[in-house]
């Protein structure tokens, strides 16, 4: 969608495992750390009263016999550990858990989050990645699969929510998941079958009877699969479905505009 | 003893569930757990019945008592998680720290459990499997993947079964760290697609990470030849066995619109064939670390 309506922002909130690059092949990139503040403790100054282990819901310090112990990965940054601590022993440093990439290719302008290996939480880098949203620009964001955190965070602030999925039962199973989290969240949102034809109703008679909107549906297609395994994104080799794609897009404009 | 086997993928959508269901099949003394608690699917093609269901409580969230409120904004400002607004908590972004409780000069605030999910025991027609649902808009996902881990391994060491075959969450993050620390083997299931070379590597590095041997196998080997050749040869270089190559066949999403598994939809099948050396080689890889 990006690639056919002209100037966007497209910012790749799949921080885990961000894939958009791997279509647009950006060269210049400019690339920034991504920190968070991190509890480092004074050991001079520690009398190992455990008053911050017993404060932390997320088992993130340990006080032994002779030293206390931050695991940072499990650390929420909430600053808990720091207010409690009655010897101001506790500062916080910054650290960097993962990076944010951009570059403009053509039209386009992206902006892309990469986690560190081995580092969990993916919703401080997701924030980040979402504070390069321009207000006065197309902003199109690709969220992680799931319901958890991660994509509650992405999806947050849109105006619109186009869900992804596949006639398949597993795709039904998770789009029904995702749209009792998209309710939550009152977000209006509609639906876009990918690989239409591999699988079964299952979807579209939800679709219908949920009264849920079916945007667009794309075929199954082995020339898709196959540019897609080699990078390239089908729009460019099959241009046809640009139209397709700014018809979806001026669609989706017209029921946000009809819904306010 | 019992073995944990966790079949992951880094990127979503590559055959991860369908294939991990085969070998829960093929392999016959299994506990099944579906560790991709916030989009499970394994249940749909296990039918399982369910025998006991537990709440999951593991964190809390912040509730303020209007009447003792005086509405300084001394926890707005306090709260890094920006989920306090006009004295109003929103219950998605709290994180259950405690921060605004332990500031509030007037005790208007409290911390109180909140449920988070429901982990399941149950039944199903190939053994028994620990499963779970996550609540729409909850957090949290490492620690109830925890507790399906838990229950999994105390299903098979009550019932003298050796191994849990965990079906894994895509991504690198927390879901995953929780289902792969300290198992004995990852199995990665791949697509040889740019995105999803790219997502195996990181997924790879995870496990180097975490220390588990890590065993891969590609998912519609002949969409992109080139590709899969790329697979092969990083994976040699990083000490990753290749456990085999399945082609494209509408058979995969067939026997999953049937609700079943591969082996139980087409026995003779040759993707089955496939499956079955690869599980044999599973097992002696799992036999020869102990």
């Amino acid at each position: 969608m990006a690639l056919s309506i002209g100037a966007t922002n497209l910012l790749d909130c799949d921080v885990e495992e961000p894939n958009v690059h791997t279509l647009l092949h950006p060269t210049k990139l400019q690339t920034s750390s991504v920190t968070v503040p991190t509890p480092l403790v004074n050991q001079d100054k520690c009398t190992l009263c455990g008053k911050c282990a017993e404060f932390c819901q997320f088992n993130a310090i340990f006080v032994g016999k002779t030293k206390t112990m931050i695991y940072e990965e499990m650390c929420h940054s909430c600053g808990g550990c720091k207010l409690v601590c009655p010897d101001d022993a506790i500062t916080e440093v910054e650290r960097s858990i993962g990076k944010i990439h951009q570059s403009s290719i053509g039209q386009t302008h992206l902006v892309y989050g990469e986690l560190s290996i081995g580092e969990p939480i993916a919703t401080t880098l997701i924030k980040a990645v979402k504070e390069q949203v321009k207000a006065d620009a197309i902003n199109i964001l690709d969220a992680p699969p799931g319901t958890a955190c991660p994509v509650i965070e992405t999806m947050r602030e849109s105006d619109y929510l186009v869900l992804v999925t596949e006639p398949t039962p597993f795709g039904l199973h998770d789009l029904s998941m995702a749209i009792d989290v998209v309710r939550e969240l009152k977000i209006p949102f509609g639906v876009v079958i990918n690989r239409a034809g591999i699988g079964d109703e299952g979807v579209t008679e939800f679709c219908k009877k949920n009264d849920v909107p079916l945007l667009l549906e794309i075929p199954f297609n082995r020339q898709i699969a196959e540019l897609y395994s080699r990078g390239i994104p089908f729009v460019e080799e099959m241009p046809e479905w640009r139209q397709q794609f700014k018809d979806l897009f001026n669609h989706i404009v017209e029921l946000i505009q009809n819904g306010e | 003893m019992v073995n944990e086997i966790a079949v992951i993928s880094g990127k979503g959508g590559t055959g991860k569930t369908t294939v991990c269901a085969a070998l829960g099949v093929i392999a016959e003394d299994v506990v099944m757990a579906d560790c991709d608690v916030d989009a499970p699917d394994l249940h749909i093609l296990l039918s399982p019945s369910i025998k006991t269901a537990t709440e999951f409580v593991a964190s809390k969230v912040a509730v303020i008592d209007e009447d003792l409120c005086t509405e300084c904004g001394i926890c707005e400002e306090a709260c890094r998680f920006s989920a306090i607004t006009d004295s109003r908590v929103d219950p998605i972004s709290c994180e259950g720290c405690g921060v605004c409780e332990y500031v509030c000069p007037e005790d208007a605030i409290q911390m109180v459990e909140r449920q988070s999910g429901n982990l399941y025991d149950s039944d199903t027609r190939i053994g028994r499997m620990a499963h779970a649902k996550l609540l729409p808009g909850e957090g949290n996902s490492g620690r109830l993947v925890t507790e399906v881990r838990r229950l999994g391994t105390k299903i098979a060491t009550d019932n003298g079964i050796s191994t849990v075959l965990i079906d894994g969450s895509p991504g690198i993050g927390c879901p995953v760290i929780a289902t792969v620390t300290g198992i004995k083997l990852g199995i990665i299931v791949t697509e040889p697609t740019m995105s999803g070379i790219h997502d195996m590597r990181r997924v790879l590095e995870l496990l180097g990470k975490f220390r588990v041997k890590a065993t891969v196998i590609i998912n519609k080997f002949d969409l992109n030849l080139e590709n899969t050749k790329a697979i092969e040869k990083f994976c040699r270089e990083n000490d990753a066995e290749i456990l085999g190559k399945l082609p494209f066949d509408p058979i995969m999403t067939k026997s999953m619109v049937a609700g079943t598994t591969l082996p139980e939809f087409s026995p003779e099948h040759e993707l089955v064939k496939m499956l079955e050396k690869m599980w044999k080689r599973v097992e002696s890889i799992v036999k020869s670390s102990q």
